[in-house]
């Protein structure tokens, strides 16, 4: 076998559980019952992984976890390669710290999705809560690399104090996306709430519906056709992502702000072919 | 040997290490792709009197190329790191950058890079924006047309140039129509150019000159002209003789384009095929005609 599947136990309480060790790199190399002795957190009691999930297969470096995960938190946290795959719904931080690899959830997901990651990519089909790459209350920096694609709705403050690195909403994304921005880029295809970009000091956020209530403290510069995010556009097409071909060659009505900060931050609208 | 009639001389080809680039300049069309290429590889035909030698590698359908649009891929060649890295900063931030709707892409993967957009950038006066995608950062740099976009840095490469054969002809109209020829199959082959006009170089010369101000003049040897008046290597009924050089980012593209070249160009009324030569005290590389055939 050539991925190591992980069920979640039926009949199981609704405590929280926080599940770091669920790492493809750390199940890598190990054996069946290294894997079902790996330690979790449910509540404040620790108890071996096999007390919660029913696993089959070792050595492997990739992991598919199946049941309603709705509240298993930090399954991939700070993981450096292989894959992670979740059938169903998965609870908050998760990829957080991700440095490499793959994670891709087939439901929804809660906040801090890839809380301050630093690489690799996370795919979710479903919607996903708030502070998606965002930074932590203390830190100063969220996102820092990698790839982020949601593919249903984001909730607040996606993408808050991003550094670097790329977010992709397909569908609406709440208030406040990308406030305090650093740099990177965030691409919203559905609608956006209000106040995005607020505060931001650099990075760019593309609106490609409805950009929502833009903040006075952002200024329009000019109607361009940017290039590199024709660039963009084409490599997501090769996530399999659906890309209108309007949006690669039509024009966008350029921003900058916010001017209450650096001011180098941009926001393009999609404006007509 | 003989190909076609045509007598292969038993000589080789001296070529030499250089360091090697290929950058990909995309534009609105292909037009104006060609336009910035054509700018970025002028003066550009022999190291000793231009610094670099560059060419046209090929043109690139805009399915191929990072941002949907047509392209044209260069290939740049130096003596050095050093020089290489002169060049491009000079040759990407004039014709290319100034050109309309182009932008310009490294398109060689190597360990070794030079920063070129990374220092281009300061064009842009502190409003360039840096994007990193997928471990390629690209900076775009605010112009008066709208944003030029350059990637950080250009990957180089051990290469080759001076790879070479001379044409020898009854008389200039075949010769240059034989080394037409040659040219247009050796543009086929990848990894390699020909930087002189069209291809082909009619004025070759020897490392030496009886004036104490001239590293190189005119090679005599192979002028019909004055062949009562010199040492001559050519033949009696040979009366103009033309020379292809070839850069490559390897051996076996420039023995490849070498091999294409000469079987093209032995047609009626070539009398013979040769290579220059410095006797090989010179040149790290040998491409010795009877083998290449």
């Amino acid at each position: 076998m050539d991925e190591v599947r992980l069920i979640l136990k039926a009949g199981l309480k609704n405590i929280p559980v926080e599940a770091e060790t669920i790492r493809s790199d750390i199940f890598t190399g190990k054996s069946h019952e290294e894997i079902e002795a790996l330690p979790l957190y449910q509540g404040n009691r620790e108890v071996p992984l096999c007390e919660l999930f029913e696993v089959r297969g070792e050595r492997a470096s990739r992991i598919r976890l199946s049941g309603d995960l709705s509240h298993i938190k930090k399954i991939g946290w700070g993981m450096k390669e292989g894959r992670i795959i979740i059938q169903g719904n998965v609870g908050m931080h998760l990829g957080a710290d991700m440095r490499g690899g793959e994670i891709l959830v087939e439901g929804d997901a809660s906040d801090w999705l890839g809380g301050e990651m630093k690489g690799g990519l996370i795919r979710v089909k479903g919607n996903v809560g708030n502070f998606a790459g965002a930074a932590y209350p203390g830190s100063t920096r969220g996102m820092r690399n990698g790839i982020i694609i949601i593919e249903g709705n984001a909730g607040n403050q996606a993408g808050e104090r991003m550094r670097r690195g790329l977010m992709v909403v397909t569908g609406e994304s709440s208030d406040f996306t990308g406030s305090n921005m650093i740099a990177g880029t965030i691409l919203i295809f559905g609608k956006a709430g209000r106040g995005t970009g607020v505060s931001m000091k650099r990075g760019t956020i593309v609106c490609f519906k409805d950009g929502g209530e833009l903040f006075p403290t952002f200024r329009y510069n000019c109607t361009c056709s940017p290039l590199f995010l024709k660039i963009y556009l084409k490599r997501l097409k090769n996530y399999g992502i659906n890309i209108k071909k309007e949006y690669l060659s039509g024009a966008y009505r350029r921003y900058n702000g916010d001017i209450t900060e650096l001011g180098k931050g941009e926001i393009l609208l999609y404006e007509r072919v | 040997m003989l190909i076609n009639g045509v007598e292969i001389e038993d000589t080789f080809a001296e070529a030499f290490q250089m360091t090697g680039a290929r950058f990909l300049i995309t534009a609105r069309n292909e037009k104006w792709a060609l336009e910035a290429a054509r700018k970025v590889t002028g003066f550009a035909t022999s190291v000793i009197g231009c610094g670099c030698e560059a060419g046209i590698e090929e043109v690139v359908k805009e399915d191929e190329t990072p941002d949907g649009r047509p392209g044209v891929n260069v290939l740049l060649f130096t003596m050095g790191p050093k020089g290489m890295e002169k060049q491009l900063l000079d040759r990407v931030g004039q014709c290319i950058m100034t050109c309309p709707t182009t932008a310009c892409f490294n398109n060689l993967e190597s360990e070794e890079k030079l920063k070129i957009g990374g220092k281009l950038r300061y064009f842009g006066d502190g409003f360039q924006i840096s994007k990193l995608l997928e471990g390629k950062r690209l900076w775009r740099i605010p112009v008066m047309e709208g944003e030029f976009l350059v990637e950080e840095s250009f990957g180089i490469k051990q290469a080759i140039g001076g790879g070479n054969f001379l044409i020898l002809g009854e008389n200039s109209e075949i010769t240059l129509k034989a080394t037409e020829q040659a040219v247009e199959a050796m543009e086929k082959v990848r990894g390699t150019i020909m930087p002189f006009p069209g291809g082909i170089v009619r004025s070759g010369s020897k490392t030496s000159s009886r004036y104490k101000f001239l590293k190189a003049s005119t090679n005599t040897a192979f002028c019909p002209t004055i062949k009562r008046l010199v040492e001559s290597q050519i033949l009696e009924e040979v009366n103009s003789v033309l020379e292809i050089v070839i850069d490559g980012l390897s051996e076996e593209a420039i023995r490849e384009a070498m091999r294409a070249g000469i079987e093209a160009a032995c047609i009626p009324g070539i009398i013979r095929i040769s290579a220059g030569n410095y006797g090989g005290a010179l040149g790290q590389y040998h491409f010795h005609l009877h083998k290449l055939a």
